[in-house]
C-alpha cells in the first residue's frame, strides 16, 4: 500500500511540474528578483538621461554660480544682466535657478528652482548637493584660516564596524547585525510565501477533487488518509524541486556571477573585512559585509549547512500547515466556503511573520526564543534568528518539536479529512470539524 | 446455493446525529447480481463504503472471500460510485493508467488491458483527449472502464445508468451481464426497479438503516405478497362482486380492464379462506374469465415494504 502513496505522489508531482505556470515561475522568478534588486541602480542610470538646461540668476556679490559645474545631462547657463522676472519668462530652458543675494551670509538661505516641467529627484539632489558644497566652502573661506578645508577633511572618519562573536569557535565568523537582520527577514518572508502559497495549493487541490467527485473513485482504491498524505508529499516534492532549482541558481550567482561582476579590489576588501584586516577601497562596511555573506567568501560548507537547515524548516513548516489546509479543504464544497475556515491556517502564519520581524530586531529576546521553539510560528521565527548564529540546541529542540507538531496535526487532520470528504451541502464550522475528529 | 463472496454481519454505523446502519447483515452469493435497494438516505452508500473499506463499521464485521476484509482486498473490488467524476485536466489514457495502477496493475498490464477495453467500447481515439473535452456520456464510459479494468471479483455499481442515454445504458447493461457470465459478482444499487427485475438475482432492501427485506427476486415477488389473486370476470360490476366477496377476501384493488374489456379485480385472501371459497362466490355472481395468483412487481414490493417499515 506504500506503493499506492507513491502513485498518488507521482500524479500530484507530474501534473504540477509539467504545468507551464510552474516552469515559468521557477525560471522567471530569480530573474525578476535580480531585476528588482538592481532596479534602484537601473533607475539611477535611466532617470538622468534627459538633458536639463538650467538658467542661473545669481544675485550674490561673489557670483558663486561661476563655481557651478554641470554634468553630461545637467547644464548651467549663466544669465548676466537678466532680471528675475524676464528670466522666469524664458521657455527655452528646463528651469530657472535663483540664488538670492544673502545666500552666502544666511545660515539657511532660500534658494528656489522654478521649473518648466516636472523635476526629477536626481536633478534636484544634484543641484542641492553642488550648491551646498559651494556655499559651505564659501563660508569656510570667510573665516580666513589657512588650510581649514584640509583640517576638516582630515578630521573626517569612516569607521568599519563589525561585531565579532566571542562564544563561537571560529572568531572570524563575523557578520554585521545589519546583514543578519536583512538576511533573516528575507528568509522568513520567503518561507512565509512558500508555506502560504503551497499550503493553499494543497487545499485547492483537495477542494477540486471533492467538487469533481473524483475523490469517491480514488478512495475506493486507497485509504483517505493515505491519499491526503500522498497529496501533501506530492506538493512538497514540487516545492522542493523549486527550492533546489533556486538554490542552484543562487549558488551560481553568488560564487560565479557576483565575483565576476564586482571589481576585484572590492572583493578583496570583503575578504579582508571578514578576516579582520584593514580595507583599502573605502567601500561602505555594510555593503562589504553583505558581499562577504552572499558570496560566502569561501565558506561554501557553512552556506550549505544553513541552506539545509532552512530547507528543513521550509519543508516541515509546509507539511504542518499543509495538513491544516488539507483538513479545511476536505470540509468544504467549494473555494468560496473555504475562505472562512482557512483563516484558521492563515492567521498563525501571519503571526509567525510578525514575530519574525520582532526576532530579527531582537534575536535573543524571550518572546523570540519561545516563538521560535513552539511549532506553528517556529519555522518563520527561527529562520529569522538563524543568521545571527544561535546555539544549535535551540535549533534542534525547535526542529524536534516541529516534527512532533507536524505528526500531531497531520493525525488530527487525517481524522477530519476522512470524514470531511464525504460531507456535502452544509458549510461546516470549526465545531463540526471537532465532531468529525471523534468519529471512529 | 453457491458460495458466499461477501458477508456483512450485524453491521452498525453511527454518526453523532443519527444511526446510518443498524444491525444490517448482507450475504452476497458468488457469481450473482445482488441488488442493494432502499430509499434515499437509507444507508446504502454507507454500507457500500464499508464494503469498500473506505469507512469502518462501529460494530459488526465484513468478510470477503472467507476472511475479514482488509485494505488489500480493494484490489479485487471495482466500485462505480453514484457521485463520480474524473480529473478534468488529465488526459483520458493517463488518467485510466493512474487508476489502474492504484488498483495494483503494473504499467504494462494496465496499458494492455486498457487498450482492449478502449477497443471494446470503441473509444480508442480518446486516449490523448483531456477529460474536460468529453461529453458526460463519454466520461461515463471511461469511468466504467476504470471500474472493471482490473478484473475485480466483486463489482459495485451505484446507480450506474444515470447520465446514460438509452443506447449506452443498454450497452452498459450488456457489459454488466457479460462480466457476470465471466464469473464476477455484482452488487447493484439503484432506484430503477425495472432494471432490478431484469438483472438482479437477489436483493436486500434497506430502509432507515435496517434490512427490511432480503431474498431471491423471483421468490420475493411470489412470496412477499402471497395470498394475493387476480380475478378477471364479466357479467358483474366490481362493487357488487366486492360486497359478495367481503367474508373471504380483503384489500381490494380495482385494476384496469384487460384488452378484451373485461373487469379485473385484485384482492388478498383472508386467513382461513380458500381459493375454492372465492371461486364458488365468483362463479355464482359473475362469469369468470380468468383467475391467477398475482405476482408483485419489485416496484410494489419496494413501496409497500418501505411504507410498512416507516409506519412502524
Amino acid at each position: 500500500m506504500a506503493n499506492n502513496i507513491g502513485i498518488i505522489i507521482e500524479r500530484e508531482y507530474m501534473q504540477r511540474v509539467r504545468k507551464k505556470s510552474f516552469i515559468f515561475t521557477t525560471l522567471l522568478l530569480p530573474v525578476v528578483m535580480l531585476l528588482f534588486s538592481l532596479l534602484p541602480a537601473l533607475i539611477m542610470i535611466f532617470a538622468g538621461s534627459d538633458e536639463t538646461n538650467v538658467l542661473v540668476v545669481d544675485e550674490t556679490p561673489q557670483r558663486i554660480s561661476a563655481q557651478l559645474e554641470g554634468s553630461d545631462d545637467l547644464h548651467f547657463i549663466p544669465s548676466e544682466g537678466i532680471s528675475r522676472d524676464s528670466a522666469m519668462r524664458r521657455q527655452d530652458v528646463s528651469g530657472v535657478l535663483i540664488i538670492p543675494a544673502n545666500a552666502t551670509t544666511s545660515k539657511s538661505p532660500q534658494i528656489r528652482y522654478y521649473s518648466n516641467g516636472p523635476v526629477s529627484i536626481v536633478t534636484e539632489g544634484e543641484m542641492r548637493g553642488r550648491l551646498n558644497d559651494i556655499l559651505s566652502a564659501e563660508r569656510l573661506n570667510n573665516y580666513d584660516i589657512p588650510g581649514l578645508q584640509q583640517i576638516i577633511d582630515d578630521s573626517k572618519v569612516d569607521i568599519a564596524f563589525s561585531a565579532v562573536r566571542l562564544d563561537k569557535d571560529e572568531p572570524e565568523e563575523a557578520t554585521s547585525s545589519m546583514v543578519s537582520y536583512m538576511l533573516g527577514l528575507g528568509l522568513s518572508f520567503i518561507l512565509y510565501m512558500f508555506v502560504l502559497i503551497y499550503g493553499q495549493m494543497v487545499m485547492n487541490s483537495i477542494i477540486e477533487e471533492k467538487s469533481n467527485r473524483v475523490l469517491e473513485v480514488v478512495v475506493s482504491s486507497i485509504r483517505p488518509t493515505q491519499l491526503m498524505l500522498g497529496k501533501i508529499l506530492g506538493v512538497a516534492a514540487v516545492a522542493l524541486t523549486q527550492i533546489v532549482i533556486w538554490c542552484v541558481v543562487a549558488v551560481v550567482i553568488s560564487s560565479v556571477v557576483i565575483p565576476a561582476v564586482i571589481p576585484a579590489d572590492i572583493m578583496a576588501d570583503a575578504q579582508a573585512l571578514k578576516a579582520g584586516a584593514p580595507t583599502t577601497t573605502g567601500t561602505d562596511a555594510d555593503l562589504l559585509n553583505m558581499l562577504s555573506v552572499v558570496t560566502s567568501a569561501g565558506a561554501i560548507g557553512s552556506m550549505i549547512v544553513n541552506m539545509l537547515i532552512i530547507t528543513a524548516y521550509l519543508l516541515l513548516g509546509f507539511l504542518l500547515y499543509a495538513s491544516i489546509f488539507a483538513a479545511i479543504g476536505s470540509a468544504v464544497d467549494n473555494l468560496q466556503d473555504a475562505s472562512n475556515l482557512s483563516s484558521w491556517a492563515v492567521m498563525p502564519i501571519v503571526l509567525g511573520i510578525m514575530f519574525a520581524l520582532l526576532a530579527a530586531s531582537n534575536p535573543t529576546g524571550t518572546v523570540s526564543f519561545w516563538t521560535s521553539i513552539i511549532p506553528l510560528t517556529s519555522p518563520m521565527v527561527m529562520v529569522a534568528r538563524i543568521p545571527f548564529g544561535i546555539p544549535s540546541w535551540e535549533i534542534w529542540l525547535s526542529l524536534v518539536l516541529l516534527v512532533a507538531g507536524f505528526l500531531g496535526i497531520a493525525w488530527v487532520a487525517g481524522k477530519i479529512y476522512r470524514v470531511g470528504i464525504f460531507m456535502y451541502g452544509k458549510k461546516p464550522s470549526v465545531k463540526d470539524l471537532v465532531k468529525w475528529m471523534r468519529y471512529k | 446455493m453457491s458460495e458466499t463472496i461477501l458477508n456483512a454481519e450485524h453491521v452498525t454505523k453511527r454518526f453523532t446525529d443519527k444511526v446510518a446502519l443498524d444491525d444490517v447483515s448482507v450475504a452476497v452469493p458468488e457469481g450473482k447480481v445482488y441488488g442493494l435497494l432502499g430509499p434515499n438516505g437509507a444507508g446504502k452508500t454507507t454500507l457500500i463504503r464499508i464494503i469498500n473499506h473506505i469507512t469502518a463499521p462501529d460494530e459488526g464485521r465484513v468478510e470477503f472471500m472467507g476472511h475479514t476484509l482488509t485494505q488489500d482486498d480493494v484490489a479485487h473490488i471495482g466500485y462505480l460510485p453514484e457521485e463520480r467524476g474524473l480529473y478534468k485536466k488529465m488526459k483520458v489514457g493517463e488518467q485510466a493508467m493512474f487508476f489502474a495502477r492504484l488498483k495494483g496493475l503494473s504499467r504494462t498490464d494496465a496499458k494492455r488491458e486498457l487498450q482492449t477495453w478502449f477497443e471494446r467500447l470503441d473509444i480508442s481515439d480518446w486516449w490523448d483527449k483531456k477529460v474536460e473535452e468529453l461529453s458526460k456520456g463519454m466520461a461515463q464510459k471511461v469511468q466504467f472502464i476504470i471500474t472493471v479494468l482490473h478484473r475485480p471479483k466483486l463489482l459495485i455499481f451505484d446507480e450506474p445508468f444515470s447520465g446514460f442515454d438509452p443506447i449506452n445504458a443498454q450497452l452498459l447493461k450488456d457489459e454488466i451481464i457479460k462480466l457476470k457470465n465471466e464469473g464476477a459478482t455484482v452488487i447493484f444499487s439503484t432506484h430503477n426497479m425495472n432494471s432490478v427485475e431484469e438483472i438482479c438475482d437477489n436483493i436486500t432492501l434497506i430502509s432507515g438503516g435496517h434490512n427490511i427485506l432480503t431474498g431471491n427476486v423471483d421468490e420475493l415477488r411470489r412470496r412477499y405478497f402471497g395470498n394475493r389473486y387476480e380475478l378477471t370476470f364479466t357479467d358483474a360490476d366490481h362493487r357488487a362482486l366486492m360486497e359478495k366477496l367481503l367474508p373471504v377476501a380483503s384489500e381490494f384493488e380495482i385494476r384496469e380492464a384487460d384488452p378484451q374489456g373485461r373487469n379485473v379485480l385484485a384482492f388478498r385472501l383472508n386467513d382461513g379462506a380458500t381459493v375454492r371459497d372465492i371461486l364458488g362466490i365468483a362463479n355464482t355472481e359473475s362469469l369468470i374469465a380468468g383467475f391467477r395468483e398475482s405476482i408483485a412487481s419489485m416496484n410494489d414490493i419496494f413501496i409497500r415494504a418501505v411504507k410498512a417499515d416507516q409506519s412502524k
